[in-house]
């Protein structure tokens, strides 16, 4: 075991960690927000594959990865706005509709890609920029500040969503539309105006997330590439306890392990490598199991209609 | 009025089973635009579709062969939601029992098979049991989401299999050629389900399924443990204040859902490919959840509901081949079939709070 700990392999533990953790962040702040504001998106894995592939697609035909990152935003948007109106205007069971979501995605971007693309194919995605002495540290700076812009976007968006939820009106509304609706609604607050936008966010991040992967970190789509991812975001969201900050945690942990596993593999340790890719898995339920409840928001998964309790 | 009052029971009843029906001409009406879009002529593929699905005794035993398992998966989900759990951990539930089934079947292959056969059903049930009773315990012990604890247990799952069939459990035959492709030996005849029609893949697990369904359905409206079940779903705080033990019930139900995919997994193995191999599951723990919902979450309605689907799934790969459209069009379909029925009123919480209030 003292091989697998030398200080090149720590770090090189923490810098796949932290891209692993990316498109974790994305999709699950983005959820953060919906689940909040009293809805329970489960498709965003749904969503992720069509982000992927619809910013590799324009990414791949523009030439231009932002136009990309663009399309998958809005792809993803409009995929939230769907949800949206499933949810809060035809009150629906969360639940199912996002397994509806999510197959509608699987299948969608399967078919386009067998149509558009055909094969797998990759590209140079967003290039690595090192940040100016920062970067220089020692060992570190190159293992944190040294990673394409879509990874710092995704630690940049903690701190922002923690201040939106916390600090300004809006996420007040936000919260109070996923605790006490009623009430919220009584001082003038339009829940479903709120849930609206929360969950479209929410859509849109998720499809950030699905690009990360296809045009900054893997740079390459195929048929399901998520192979789950989001399913693991929502976990995540309970886990972080529906904060910013304890979705960071809950995603480093998840990403950390594994790196480590990844890691193992590599260095040929003997457990079979199909065991140690459970590992995340396993860890996951296990944190869901015994970690410190947090509440979770009254209102979660609850259609809002007016002058019912 | 009371007659009157009846009869307008009755129209909502007639009206609210119909309803998903109209979900899939909608999906097929998207579908049809998607089609022009890949410039594809609608008519010639789902013509295609529905020839390759019904046409002849082949696509109709290919049908019922899919239909099994989609009607197994479909009745577990029904158990657990009526439960009030959502059951997503069909997948993992599939694998679980096929391993379990193929591990006995191979290890105690000298039995007779007059206990072979029935004991490796049971322990398929068992295993799938065992995977949805693990999230159902989680969930009426420790509160965890049901719906995150079986997808992460559908991965765990997943991983098991492929672990045990590149190693403990490979074919020796496989290490022997050198392929080694990650499948177990092939099961001693013994516990060969019977063929329905000679030379097609239909064989007696379409019978067992189609016999479960009608138990299921006397399970949950004719004993008291089926109603209790029903109870926890329809409101958990009345359910306990009338005295059941609503965690029991919780797990119960989940592990009830499992065991019914467990089966589809040990039928799957038994029946259809007569040993274990990767991607066995094949989507059907997910299929099942759209079955279910068509059937309206009643055991009856999923016979017809598994039916239709297996017949979309043969179908769509005859719709490949006609008209070069890929497959995974039937897959986009199910989801928007997902969501309109979903959407469409029966399933909105409003109703179904304003029932309870009536009833």
């Amino acid at each position: 075991m003292s091989e697998l700990f030398t200080l090149p392999v720590l770090l090189g533990i923490i810098y796949s960690g932290i891209r692993l953790a990316t498109p974790y962040l994305y999709a699950s702040i983005g959820e953060t927000f919906a689940q909040n504001s009293g809805v329970y998106n489960l498709g965003v894995d749904g969503i992720m594959l069509m982000g992927a592939y619809s910013g590799f697609f324009v990414g791949m035909k523009s030439g231009n990865l932002w136009l990309g990152l663009l399309a998958a935003a809005v792809v993803g948007g409009l995929m939230g706005l769907l949800m949206a109106f499933i949810s809060v205007t035809l009150k629906a069971e969360q639940g199912i509709s996002g397994i509806g979501l999510q197959l509608f995605g699987l299948g969608l971007s399967s078919l386009l890609f067998k149509e558009t693309l055909g094969s797998v194919v990759s590209i140079s995605g967003f290039q690595p920029i090192k940040i100016p002495l920062l970067g220089d540290i020692p060992y570190l700076g190159d293992v944190l500040f040294n990673h394409n812009l879509l990874v710092y976007g995704a630690f940049l968006l903690v701190p922002i969503a923690s201040f939106v939820l916390y600090k300004t009106t809006f996420g007040l509304k936000v919260r109070a539309a996923g605790q006490n609706p009623q009430a919220a609604d009584s001082l003038g607050v339009n829940i479903n105006q709120t849930r609206y936008i929360t969950v479209t966010f929410g859509g849109a991040m998720a499809g950030i997330a699905g690009a990360s992967l296809s045009i900054a970190l893997i740079n390459l789509f195929q048929e399901n590439m998520t192979n789950g991812m989001g399913f693991i975001a929502v976990a995540l969201v309970y886990f972080g306890g529906w904060r910013p900050w304890g979705v960071l945690g809950g995603a480093l942990l998840f990403s950390f392990v594994n790196a480590l596993q990844l890691w193992i593999q590599v260095k040929g340790i003997n457990l079979p490598s199909d065991i140690a890719v459970m590992m995340p898995y396993v860890l996951t339920i296990l944190a869901l199991a015994f970690a410190r409840r947090v509440r979770q928001p009254a209102a979660l998964s609850k259609p809002f209609q007016r002058g019912e309790n | 009025m009371p007659d009157q009052l009846e009869f307008k029971k009755l129209l909502n009843r007639t009206l609210e089973a119909l309803l998903p029906l109209l979900a899939v001409p909608v999906a097929f009406l998207i579908g049809a635009v998607m089609l022009l879009a890949l410039g594809a002529n609608p008519l010639t593929a789902y013509g295609a579709l529905i020839t390759s699905g019904f046409g002849d005794l082949s696509g109709i035993t290919q049908t019922l062969t899919k239909a099994t398992p989609l009607l197994l998966v479909g009745l577990g989900v029904c158990i657990a939601f009526r439960g009030g759990i959502i059951n997503i951990g069909g997948e993992g539930q599939i694998l679980v029992g096929a391993l379990a089934t193929t591990a006995v079947a191979i290890g105690f292959r000298d039995l007779p098979g007059w206990i072979l056969l029935p004991l490796c059903l049971i322990v398929g049930a068992l295993g799938g049991a065992v995977w949805g009773g693990i999230p159902g315990i989680l969930k009426a012990r420790l509160g965890v989401n049901e719906i995150l604890s079986t997808v992460m247990m559908n991965a765990i799952a997943l991983q098991l299999s492929n672990y045990l069939l590149r190693g403990p459990m490979i074919d020796p035959a496989e290490i022997a050629n050198g392929t080694r492709i990650a499948q177990s030996a092939l099961l001693p005849r013994s516990v060969w389900l019977a063929k329905l029609v000679p030379s097609t893949l239909l064989n007696t697990g379409a019978l067992i399924a189609l016999v479960l369904a009608v138990l299921v359905y006397v399970f949950l409206w004719r004993t008291t443990i089926g109603y209790r079940i029903r109870a926890v779903g329809l409101n958990a705080d009345a359910a306990r204040y009338a005295g059941v033990r609503v965690p029991v019930y919780q797990a119960l139900s989940l592990a009830l859902g499992g065991a019914f995919a467990g089966l589809a997994g040990a039928i799957e193995v038994m029946g259809v490919q007569h040993r274990m191999l990767e991607g066995l599951s094949g989507g059907y723990g997910f299929s099942g959840i759209v079955v279910a919902l068509f059937g309206a979450l009643h055991p009856l309605g999923a016979i017809p509901a598994s039916i239709l689907f297996g017949g979309l799934l043969v179908g769509a790969d005859g719709m490949q081949r006609s008209v070069q459209v890929p497959s995974s069009l039937i897959s986009t379909l199910l989801g928007l079939v997902v969501l309109l029925v979903v959407g469409s009123k029966i399933f909105s919480t409003r109703q179904s709070r304003r029932r309870q209030t009536n009833e």
